[in-house]
């Protein structure tokens, strides 16, 4: 058995610990029944534009594409797996940018990316719809990218 | 079961509170925390000894290279290799398997041969291989495992039948913690004439290896995930494979004579060692194989076994938990999933009480793709955890459940 490192030494605890952010907030009733029941779940077609992206690090998919008509976007779909903020914040996403123009859908983007750097506003923005319960994310640093995830895949799939 | 209070005392990393917590360390096989002692004997080289080692004239020089050169004599002793000159420090198990792949692979594949891999592979036994057959237009054939996560062994015989040059596998998964037949599959590999390399990674901080007699010829360890520092490991061979292989990477030390357009090499091991090596990872991990020794290898496996098998029965009382990898056999790794919860989102809540489990593909995505899930939950043990971190686990695990809506808290 190994010997006591410098048992004279009284114990002493570090606590390293942040404020625990609250889990309940980060899991509410309104993601997990995204995650549950994702909207727009399927495929088109014949889209206009795709984009597969995934976090090789965690292995969340997201498949998304869509069906643009000059600068509207006509149509939204999605096929993906991964954590319940991912898929979550994908199934919100399309509810949000189907039907609005390009650069309005980016626009959302933008706040979104917003309340995920703790943007107290972004958080309060109607237009951000369902995607505010994900608000709580933003505590959680490495879950982020989570959250990004289907919006940094619409980014890419109209990138010119 | 082993004295675990009096292990964790060794360990200050795990005296911290983590979200207001006991820090409960269940991702073992990530990596492993590191006892006083390794950190001591890290500090007191460079205290003491550091100087470049090989080179200097001076006593001091002349102490470095001794203390290097013990760690290498304690890696040789630990695994019983064939001799300490067959064992080539490297910076973990994936650049001792990239240089066998590099160096003797390149030597020895040729295009229409055959590499032979298996799905429980860790990527980095397994894409090294791949790069090497792309170059060759050589074949990689993956092995399949059984329903319960065993290699199949019929599937093995039939890969074998293509007389493949080189035959990889782990001695224990990351991710199943099957524990192979290793001896058995040497014996099989050879006989339809290939050499055998073995991922040694999650095998060496957990179970007596004796490398001789398993008689493979290739073995790959990684010193971080046997309490010894990050960025330390070995390449363990049979000295003769070594000597006709050809140098891997170029530089100091690695030589014999050099001039203008050609160089002669050193012996082995340093013609594998070129540049200035991680003496302090040395150092360090030969203080590691010390206190491993100390505690005795044998009663830490059988400690690790007895949680796996405490883990599992604990786990399975829970309603929803599916468990992967087979009931025997196996090491103190567990992986699971449950319900719907995703792996990262167990993860994530766990923490909130202290506990650190993995979550992901452990990089073994091959093996996720044919237990058809994107990833897995995984607690993996080590000489310091004991049955009140399977509590903490298994209660946490209930407040998991309570937050997706299946159980009341």
């Amino acid at each position: 058995m190994p010997s006591r490192a410098r048992s004279s030494r009284p114990e002493r605890c570090l606590d390293t610990s942040r404020p625990e952010p609250r889990l309940s907030a980060l899991y509410q009733e309104l993601i997990l029944d995204h995650y549950r029941r994702p909207r727009n779940k399927g495929v088109i077609d014949q889209p206009t534009h795709t984009m597969a992206l995934n976090n090789p690090l965690c292995g969340d998919e997201i498949d998304l594409q869509l069906q643009m008509e000059d600068d509207v976007i006509k149509d939204v779909r999605f096929i993906g797996r991964g954590c319940s903020i991912s898929q979550a914040a994908a199934s919100m996403m399309t509810q949000i940018i189907k039907g609005k123009r390009l650069t309005d859908a980016l626009a959302v983007a933008d706040r979104m990316s917003a309340m995920m750097r703790g943007d107290e506003s972004a958080a309060q923005d109607k237009t951000l719809g369902d995607l505010r319960a994900l608000a709580g994310v933003a505590k959680f640093p490495i879950r982020i990218k989570c959250a990004l995830l289907p919006w940094n895949a619409l980014r890419d799939a109209v990138k010119p | 079961m082993l004295d675990t209070a009096r292990i964790r005392a060794d360990f200050p990393l795990l005296r911290q509170l983590e979200n207001g917590h006991r820090l409960v360390y269940l991702d073992n096989a990530a990596t492993t925390q590191k006892p006083e002692a390794v950190l001591g004997a890290i500090a007191e080289y460079y205290r003491t000894n550091n100087a470049n080692v090989h080179r200097g004239a001076y006593a001091l020089a002349v102490r470095a290279t001794e203390a290097y050169e013990a760690a290498r004599a304690s890696v040789a002793r630990f695994v019983n290799a064939w001799a300490p000159e067959g064992v080539v420090f490297t910076r973990g198990t994936t650049e001792a398997i990239n240089l066998v792949a590099a160096s003797y692979g390149r030597a020895n594949v040729r295009a229409g041969d055959t590499v032979v891999v298996t799905a429980m592979d860790h990527h980095s036994n397994l894409v090294p291989w791949q790069i090497l057959c792309e170059e060759k237009r050589a074949t990689v054939t993956m092995v399949e495992i059984t329903e319960d996560g065993r290699l199949d062994l019929s599937d093995f015989g039939r890969a074998l039948e293509r007389r493949p040059k080189i035959v990889a596998f782990p001695y224990v998964s990351n991710a199943l913690g099957t524990v192979n037949p290793v001896a058995q599959l040497v014996r099989l590999a050879h006989a339809a004439g290939a050499v055998v390399v073995v991922d040694g990674a999650q095998s060496t901080p957990h179970l007596r290896v004796d490398v001789q007699a398993l008689d493979c010829d290739f073995y790959a360890l990684s010193g971080h995930k046997m309490l010894g520092p990050m960025g330390s490991g070995a390449l363990v061979a049979k000295p003769a494979l070594l000597d006709a292989m050809p140098p891997y990477h170029g530089g100091g030390e690695m030589i014999s004579r050099v001039w203008d357009d050609h160089s002669t090499y050193n012996q082995i091991p340093h013609k594998f060692e070129a540049g200035t090596p991680n003496v302090e990872g040395a150092v360090g991990l030969a203080a590691a194989i010390a206190y491993l020794e100390s505690v005795g290898l044998d009663r830490i496996a059988e400690h690790e076994v007895a949680l796996a098998r405490s883990a599992i029965e604990r786990l399975s009382q829970l309603d929803g938990i599916t468990l992967y990898g087979p009931r025997e056999h196996r090491a103190g790794v567990v992986s699971f999933t449950y319900r719907d919860i995703h792996p990262h989102d167990l993860a994530t809540i766990v923490d909130q009480d202290g506990i650190c489990i993995r979550a992901g593909h452990h990089c073994a995505q091959p093996l996720m793709r044919r237990l058809n899930v994107a990833a897995t939950a995984r607690a993996s043990f080590y000489l310091y955890n004991d049955r009140d971190d399977l509590d903490a686990l298994a209660g946490s695990l209930v407040k998991a459940g309570a937050l997706f809506g299946y159980v009341s808290a």
